[in-house]
């Protein structure tokens, strides 16, 4: 049992450094696009990590998710196309193209969405949670899609990519190193969580509702708690892809989008602390790989994924590291 | 003032047709276990699961230490102190048996809402947890996952986690249910000690265990009470005998 | 605005209303008995309409495409759960979720494979071309009539089915009672085919129904299916006539608030504006509504059970 509790943990230090020495190699060797790869690795990383503190943790299956990555997203596009203009935003609220700002308005702005989001789909569970979350997503992804302001269904391109205190973010290195800070910053985070008073209460939600009640904590507040916080971190993520494409679109909002994220977690090993970004490696390598194969690739996607959910139920860091163990 | 923690009025309960609580009124007494005891479907897990709050009577009213408490959800009645155990084990499977134990640490002493300070390294909920372990006995199996656990240590660890939530009142649903002679006898004799601590109400199907523990026995029958008594009384009431004790007894 | 367009728009929201039926009936039903959520439901929409659109191009009658929709439909229906879907009944909602989400993946890269990625098209029928006047002097496209005439049909046909027939009864009591069902002697693994392949044939239908209306393209069976999520959650999970409830309700409502919408803000806002916002806050409402509904019924209007 140690064993499989160090495997875990030997697991989580190769990703690490695979994840910073990789790109690291890729720009000594002249090939700065693999370092655009991985940071696309880094922040699809971070936006299942927030989404594994609701459905990891809290055994919440929002398939919503994508609502925040594309909110998050279009807070980067919205401030910095207005800034770039010389443009105040709505209400004459100011514009700005620093990263920094843009993060705080779209963690809180997500925060905002998915309390009353979160409110309503969790008077129901099961699989009423679902459809409800995914409803609400396509509600966004309709919205974004039908306001023309912001590009409509076309998206919205951003100029230059957004700046960061002290760094050179228009460099693909840079930016990465900007991007796996707040990756580990993250991870960090649901680490504390998952130790911690709060992550244990939403833990027993998940495993036995009943019993939580029982002893006198209300289930519902945990969640939607766990909820909200779990779509910030997604919507920080959407902010920083935002900027990696320098282009947001409803797309990024979009039902396939919200799959995606739960197969990055899925694929890793769910409510484990690396399974996001085994997930994610996995997940655009094999894009990436086969994306140069054949055009056909979510085919063979869909393939690999039926055979993990049908075959390998633990994930990949399950396969590697055993069952997760909860003491 | 009467000493009474726990007072039913007139409740009742019908789902369609079926009236599964008919008029029930009982009382629980500072320092007494009470035993509720009727054949089976006769309504006591309706009636507990309306104490306990996760079903809401038709009518009637609840009143626990004084206050009434209709409006207040399962978790709200658990933290006004009302500890149950469930007939069947409800427990945190992957958590072992000390983290079960520590959520219901954690939920007396409050906020839940603490987002940073690890559970593992801390003694304030470590050591209560642990001393509940080993007042029932399960001190050696602290590490193990509730799913792995047997049977009988898992109505240990109910126990144990009712326990610790330091209740003003017990509400023991079949605490004996699927237990061997011997852990009858064991936990028989736990419970007895127990009433000093706080009153039990007792739902129970062993009926050596309810002779020997109960001050007082109501018999529940069709959603009823028939008798409320002593054991004595119980055991001499023409009424029950028929309905329910039948010539065997 | 007059009557005969109001009368048109309330038309055209029935007809959504019945597509809407088609697609959630199967997806209720499959939930009440086989307590699966099962997201390639809509993949099985968009092979009724490939094969439809595919089959009436060849033999150049739209009539044996409806046929081969509802065959392939169903085919297809039953092959996935004898395949794999079958496996997910003891698994958890999630599981489900992924691997029908993979089916998705399976499925329409597999139908860009075979028929490439330019849409096909599909004619309205002879018989159903032209339209018919409408009280009020306006006219109506015959073909959406005989659509909304199909979902009356099907619906008293289900209704029928589940309520006379042994077949129905069968279902009823899986819907109450797994085990029991087992105990009676029903084969419950041909009774779940069965089932699959009924909700399958019926999303096909539609889709091959819809072909003729819209383009027959891969991505066509996931908008559609979300609504149909919209619709049971609003009639209430396993309840067909709460999805028959829900899904005219949502095609009403969709299509009214995208046509009625930017006229009421135009009384407030500029014409421009108004049509911006309207259409933005017309593409919301359905979602609006069910999150009213939830607040007040959280197992939707006919809540079951599960």
């Amino acid at each position: 049992m140690m064993a499989g509790l160090s495997r875990e943990k030997t697991a989580n230090i190769v990703l690490a450094l695979l994840l910073l020495g990789v790109p690291l190699a890729a720009v000594a060797a002249g090939e700065p696009f693999y370092v655009t790869l991985a940071t696309r690795i880094v922040i699809l990383a971070l936006a299942a990590i927030g989404l594994n503190i609701a459905l990891g943790l809290g055994g919440l299956v929002s398939f919503g998710h994508a609502a925040f990555f594309g909110l998050g997203g279009y807070v980067a596009g919205i401030l910095a196309t207005h800034a770039f203009n010389g443009e105040t935003v709505l209400f004459g609220l100011p514009s700005t193209t620093s990263m920094p700002v843009i993060w705080l308005v779209a963690v809180v702005l997500c925060g905002l969405v998915a309390l009353p989001i979160g409110a309503i789909s969790l008077r129901t569970s099961g699989v009423y949670f679902i459809m409800i979350t995914l409803a609400f997503a396509q509600m966004i992804y309709y919205f974004a899609v039908s306001w023309p302001d912001y590009g409509g269904e076309d998206g919205l391109s951003l100029y230059v990519r957004n700046t960061f205190p002290g760094v050179n973010t228009a460099q693909p290195l840079p930016y990465f190193l900007v991007c796996l800070g707040v990756l580990a910053a993250a991870v960090c985070l649901f680490w504390l969580l998952r130790g911690s008073r709060f992550g244990a209460a939403l833990e027993a939600a998940r495993q036995n509702t009943t019993r939580l009640s029982a002893v006198g904590i209300a289930p519902f507040n945990i969640k939607l708690v766990a909820f909200v916080i779990s779509a910030m971190v997604t919507g920080l993520a959407g902010a920083l892809f935002a900027d990696l494409n320098r282009f947001v679109s409803p797309s990024m909002a979009s039902w396939q989008m919200s799959g995606e994220l739960i197969v990055l977690i899925i694929l890793g090993g769910k409510g484990r602390l690396f399974g996001p970004i085994a997930g994610a490696i996995v997940y655009v390598l094999f894009e990436f790989a086969l994306g140069g194969i054949t055009e056909r690739w979510q085919f063979f996607l869909g393939l690999m994924l039926l055979g993990v959910v049908l075959f390998a139920r633990g994930g990949l860091l399950g396969l590697v590291a055993g069952r997760a163990r909860h003491d | 003032m009467t000493d009474a923690i726990l007072e039913l009025t007139d409740i009742r309960k019908s789902f369609g047709a079926l009236k599964a609580t008919d008029g029930v009124s009982l009382d629980l007494r500072v320092g007494e276990i009470h035993a509720l005891i009727g054949p089976n479907g006769a309504g006591k897990s309706t009636l507990i699961h309306q104490i306990s709050g996760s079903l809401k009577p038709d009518s009637g009213s609840i009143r626990f230490q004084g206050q009434d408490m209709a409006g207040l959800d399962m978790a709200a009645r658990a933290r006004r102190g009302l500890g149950r155990s469930f007939q069947i084990s409800s427990l945190a499977p992957e958590f072992s048996a000390l983290r079960n134990v520590m959520l219901a640490v954690q939920a007396r002493q409050g906020s839940s809402f603490r987002f940073f300070r690890p559970v593992a390294g801390d003694r304030s909920l470590t050591e209560p947890a642990m001393a509940m372990l080993e007042r029932v006995g399960l001190q050696d199996r602290a590490r193990v996952p509730a799913a792995e656990l047997s049977h009988g240590e898992r109505r240990q660890l109910e126990v144990a986690i009712a326990l610790a939530l330091g209740p003003k009142a017990f509400l023991l649903d079949e605490p004996m249910a699927g237990l061997g002679p011997d852990g009858s006898k064991r936990l028989t004799g736990f419970l007895d000690a127990l009433r000093s601590e706080a009153p039990i109400l007792l739902v129970e199907h062993d009926m050596d265990a309810v002779f020997a523990l109960a001050d007082r026995i109501s018999v529940l029958v069709y959603g009823s009470i028939i008798a409320t008594g002593t054991v004595d009384e119980i055991r001499a009431n023409p009424e029950v005998r028929r309905a329910y004790l039948g010539d065997a007894a | 605005m007059s009557a005969a367009l109001l009368i048109e728009q309330l038309l055209n929201g029935l007809q959504l209303g019945v597509m809407l039926f088609l697609i959630a009936a199967g997806l209720t039903l499959i939930f009440g008995v086989m307590g699966l959520i099962n997201l390639a439901h809509g993949s099985l929409y968009m092979i009724g309409a490939f094969a439809c659109a595919a089959v009436a191009a060849a033999t150049g009658s739209f009539w044996i495409g409806l046929a081969a929709s509802l065959a392939a439909a169903a085919a297809a229906g039953a092959l996935m759960e004898v395949v794999i879907v079958r496996r997910l009944y003891e698994r958890d909602h999630l599981d489900q979720v992924l691997a029908t989400f993979a089916l998705i993946l399976i499925l329409s890269e597999g139908t860009r494979w075979i028929f490439g990625s330019f849409p096909l098209y599909l004619d309205i029928p002879p018989l159903l071309q032209g339209a018919v006047p409408l009280p009020g002097g306006g006219q109506y496209q015959l073909y959406r009539l005989a659509i909304i005439g199909v979902g009356i049909v099907v619906a008293i046909g289900l209704y029928l089915l589940i309520s006379r027939t042994r077949l129905g009864m069968r279902i009823r009591a899986g819907e109450t009672d797994r085990e029991m069902i087992a105990a009676l002697g029903v084969d419950i693994r041909t009774l779940y085919t069965v089932v699959f392949a009924l909700g399958a044939a019926l999303a096909g239908l539609a889709g091959a129904m819809v072909g003729a209306l819209q383009s027959v393209q891969v991505g066509m069976g996931e908008p559609a299916l979300i609504l149909a999520f919209v619709v049971i959650v609003i009639g209430g999970i396993g309840s067909i006539k709460g999805a028959l409830v829900g899904a005219v309700l949502v095609g009403i409502v969709d299509t009214m608030g995208r046509f009625l919408l930017p006229k009421l803000l135009a009384l407030a806002l500029p014409a421009s504006q108004a049509n911006m916002v309207g259409a933005a806050l017309a593409s919301m409402l359905i979602y609006i509504v069910m999150a009213m509904i939830l607040a007040f019924k959280p197992r939707g209007l006919f809540a079951g059970h599960g």
